[in-house]
């Protein structure tokens, strides 16, 4: 358990976790026997051996970026390990974007990310057996089944009301700001009614969504305990705002970042100190997060620097290195709870210097 | 010890709240931060909207007789004593006032003392101008819901439980217009300029001093979708901007649009031989406040004399140059933003490559139109002389001292001019002053050598705000 540890022995061993973890995951995915169509090409075409040659995580860095194209378009059956030839999979699609979405294939990931996501909650405000509300994507997206899957994993069952962030994306594309903002309020009526004839104590949604729900009812008044929200970055502001008005300080607000490529990353409990800012941790080791230079992006940035996001995941079901996240971020500190690397006040790449629309849902 | 930066707050129905975003307003031609600005997130608008019931009852627990008199009161304030700014306790004082709000808004010191003059006078004049605005109703009929007009029965209900106010950045007067719906009982909801929170929050704190229930105010610096919030969710609103801000607005009622003013000076006629005599206010019109307002002349319509009017007012115009912001002879404006002046120098040329225009002031200009002085942007008078109304250059506005020229024959300027918020009209041609009287797209019209900046306290502007805000009911009444 890391908090028997010495902060430091603890980030040791979560490093030599994270080791291993890179290493088997290579093994996995570049072995004949059990590897992956799409990485077994890639290295023919390539002059070295992952399999043999990496060592460590810090290996990856001779991996170039991995380019999300690539999960466009190349067909599902090349990024099925040898290992799981035969089996039935989920396919997962990415969030709000038009066009030919990413597509991850899942067999027991979700379920994974989510059984583990489900011993950070505490059950004052996500009690077991308690119904829950999914507000927000569904559809394609692996958070479908995922939020099902945890209210399952802590004994409760779970309503579904979607959103789909596409039809907003196109509203908003043309400009169509009262047909985005008459579909909210057509799932936001979904929600209040199904909170009005049920008994829900736990609820997944959005940011956007959840302000959208306040303004229509009291959520604690209606008998919502505690909030999973993910699916778009969120400033301190509106976290405070979310925590404090929103919740009325009575439902407990649990914010989280990940995607269908990552899975989750949890946030660590808010102390006064941090002021609202919102530090996350990559579900490790089965996923790590760096902050890297964005001019240098082999360079991870200092603590409390800012720096573009980057993402590895290492499942045997899905190994993806270095992929250059949309996010920007601040390098944090680890912590007991996570005894590695987080990442603080994400926001979308570039926020600074241009403007970004994001956060649709 | 370095004195921190004062932190202006989000007002929540008169209630500080220090927001977590938050932006800094700094010195336009040095950068240095002057101040940080809390910044409400549209949710927070959204949120504090649905309250505005008890705001608007706490007003109405006043009655209009004391308001103007809190109004008076928080006029002298406003002019004299330091106020609040901030959180903290930090207080500001006028000169104070004056020197922030130069730094960021670009105004000279002396234009920003003539807008806290103009803010002043509408504080002061309250009386009038609330005389001008219900045509003298006595305003008892507010606090009782029923009165009498001109031996009629009146009965009045307010539109609104709060005025939304999206306010624009290039000058402090606009605030003049919101002011009267406090003394109307009206609750004001309002969203400052980017860089221009100094003079509406203190406003507010002039008014609260004075004794005006806090819950009254709200100020919130917000983005657009908090600006288009408080426009969608306030039942009565005021946008200020150019085309593009306002463009959605406009068709809507329960929006007042304060757009470009595209204001005229039209010479008639049989005036015209007199031209000269009037270059002082032609002058005036277009240069007054830095060209910046909405009710500065960009257009001289006149039916002939169009080359040598704008010559001569190109020799007076042309040489004025940018001043250090504390000059008292400083009659120009800076830009925060440099982009604007490169936009607005781009346009203009881009212009002038038209056929049937010719900057005349280029030939009493020594350098460029576009300056920089003291690390500040500057765009100096420009006078363009058009041969046509349907020239590019002839009907636009741009915030600075900006004025075309053009001949117009005379029986044609009503059907040429288009919407103008002001058009002085100098003539004693009765049968002109009765079109010019009928015409639907003059808002406010000056007859004779009125400079068209000018008001009267008992003349609504933009529209009648009391007429906006208060709906009138047939009333009867058994045994009354």
């Amino acid at each position: 358990m890391p908090q028997t540890k010495t902060p430091l022995a603890a980030s040791a061993a979560a490093m030599q976790a994270l080791d291993a973890q890179a290493v088997a995951i290579v093994k996995w995915h570049f072995s004949p026997e059990t590897g992956t169509p799409f990485w077994l090409e890639w290295a023919k075409r390539n002059a070295w051996n992952p399999a043999k040659e990496v060592s460590s995580f810090a290996d990856l860095s001779r991996f170039p970026h991995f380019q999300d194209e690539w999960l466009r378009d190349e067909p599902n059956e090349r990024w099925v390990p040898k290992a799981f030839a035969g089996k039935p999979f989920h396919v997962f699609e990415t969030g709000g974007t038009t066009g030919m979405p990413k597509q991850r294939l899942s067999w027991e990931d979700h379920k994974t990310d989510y059984t583990e996501f489900s011993r950070t909650l505490d059950e004052r405000y996500f009690p077991r057996g308690a119904y829950w509300l999914m507000l927000g994507p569904t559809g394609p997206r692996r958070l479908r089944l995922a939020i099902e899957h945890l209210a399952g994993v802590r004994g409760g069952s779970c309503y579904h009301v979607d959103l789909d962030p596409r039809w907003v994306v196109k509203c908003l594309g043309k400009r169509d700001v009262e047909t985005a903002n008459r579909y909210k309020e057509h799932v936001i009526d979904q929600a209040v009614t199904l909170l009005k004839n049920r008994k829900v104590q736990c609820l997944f949604t959005t940011p956007k969504l959840l302000e959208a729900l306040g303004e229509r009812l009291s959520v604690p008044d209606a008998g919502i305990r505690g909030v999973f929200c993910g699916g778009t970055s969120m400033t301190p502001q509106m976290i405070r705002f979310l925590t404090e008005e929103v919740l009325e300080n009575r439902a407990q607000f649990v914010p989280t970042y990940g995607n269908t490529l990552m899975g989750l990353a949890c946030s660590r409990p808010l102390k006064p100190e941090d002021n609202w800012s919102v530090t996350y941790y990559a579900p490790q080791p089965r996923a790590a997060l760096r902050v890297v230079d964005p001019k240098d992006t082999v360079r991870t940035v200092g603590y409390g620097e800012c720096g573009r996001v980057e993402l590895t995941t290492l499942t045997k079901e899905f190994f993806m290195p270095r992929f250059l996240e949309r996010d920007e971020a601040i390098r944090r500190e680890p912590c007991d709870l996570y005894p590695w690397d987080g990442v603080g006040d994400v926001r979308p790449f570039g926020m600074l210097e241009k403007k970004v629309v994001e956060g649709v849902y | 010890m370095s004195v921190p930066l004062p932190h202006i707050p989000v007002l929540r129905f008169g209630q500080p709240y220090e927001s977590l975003d938050v932006s800094e307003l700094a010195d336009y031609r040095t950068g240095r931060p002057l101040a940080k600005l809390s910044i409400a997130n549209p949710g927070l608008v959204r949120r504090d909207l649905r309250k505005v019931g008890s705001a608007a009852a706490a007003l109405r627990a006043l009655s209009c007789a004391k308001l103007i008199e809190i109004c008076a009161k928080a006029g002298e304030l406003f002019l004299k004593e330091a106020l609040p700014l901030g959180v903290g306790g930090q207080t500001q004082s006028p000169d104070d006032y004056v020197e922030r709000l130069s730094a960021t808004s670009g105004l000279p010191h002396n234009l920003c003392r003539a807008n806290m003059l103009k803010i002043h006078q509408v504080f002061v004049e309250m009386p009038t101008v609330l005389k001008g605005l219900t045509r003298g109703l006595d305003l008892r009929a507010l606090d009782n819901g029923l009165g009498e007009q001109s031996g009629v029965p009146v009965s009045y209900f307010a539109a609104t439980d709060a005025l939304g106010v999206v306010l624009p950045s290039n000058s402090p007067g606009v605030n003049s217009l919101w002011i009267p719906a406090i003394a109307l009982k009206v609750p004001v909801i309002l969203k400052p300029g980017g860089t221009e929170p100094w003079t509406p929050y203190r406003v507010i704190q002039a008014l609260i001093a004075a004794g005006c229930p806090k819950e009254a105010f709200g100020f919130y610096p917000t983005d657009h979708e908090g600006a288009s919030t408080i426009l969608e969710r306030c039942a009565r609103g005021m946008i200020f901007g150019d085309d593009t801000t306002t463009e959605r607005y406009r068709n809507n009622p329960a929006v007042s649009v304060h757009g470009a003013g595209r204001s005229k000076i039209v010479i008639g006629e049989d005036q015209i031989e007199h031209w000269r005599e009037h270059l002082d206010v032609l002058a005036e019109s277009i240069l007054a406040n830095g060209g910046r307002s909405c009710v500065n002349a960009s257009a001289v319509v006149v039916p002939k004399y169009g080359r040598e009017i704008a010559q001569a007012l190109a020799e007076r115009l042309g040489p004025i140059d940018a001043r250090a912001a504390t000059d008292p002879q400083a009659q120009l404006s800076g830009f925060a933003n440099p982009k604007m002046t490169e936009w607005l120098d781009e346009t203009l040329e881009e212009g002038l490559r038209e056929p049937g225009a010719e900057d005349v002031t280029a030939r009493f200009r020594s350098g460029p139109r576009k300056v920089t002085f003291d690390g500040g942007h500057y765009m100096r008078p420009t006078v363009v002389f058009c041969a046509s109304f349907e020239h590019p250059l002839a009907n636009r506005e741009f915030l600075f001292p900006y004025a075309s020229v053009v001949e117009v024959p005379q029986a044609k300027v009503l059907a040429t001019i288009g919407p103008s918020l002001v058009v002085t009209a100098i003539t004693k041609d009765e049968a002109f002053v009765r079109q010019l009287l009928a015409a639907p797209h003059i808002d406010r019209l000056n007859i004779g050598p009125i400079p068209t900046p000018k008001v009267r306290w008992d003349q609504p502007h933009e529209g009648n705000l009391f007429e906006f805000l208060y709906t009138r009911r047939a009333f009867q009444r058994v045994g009354a």
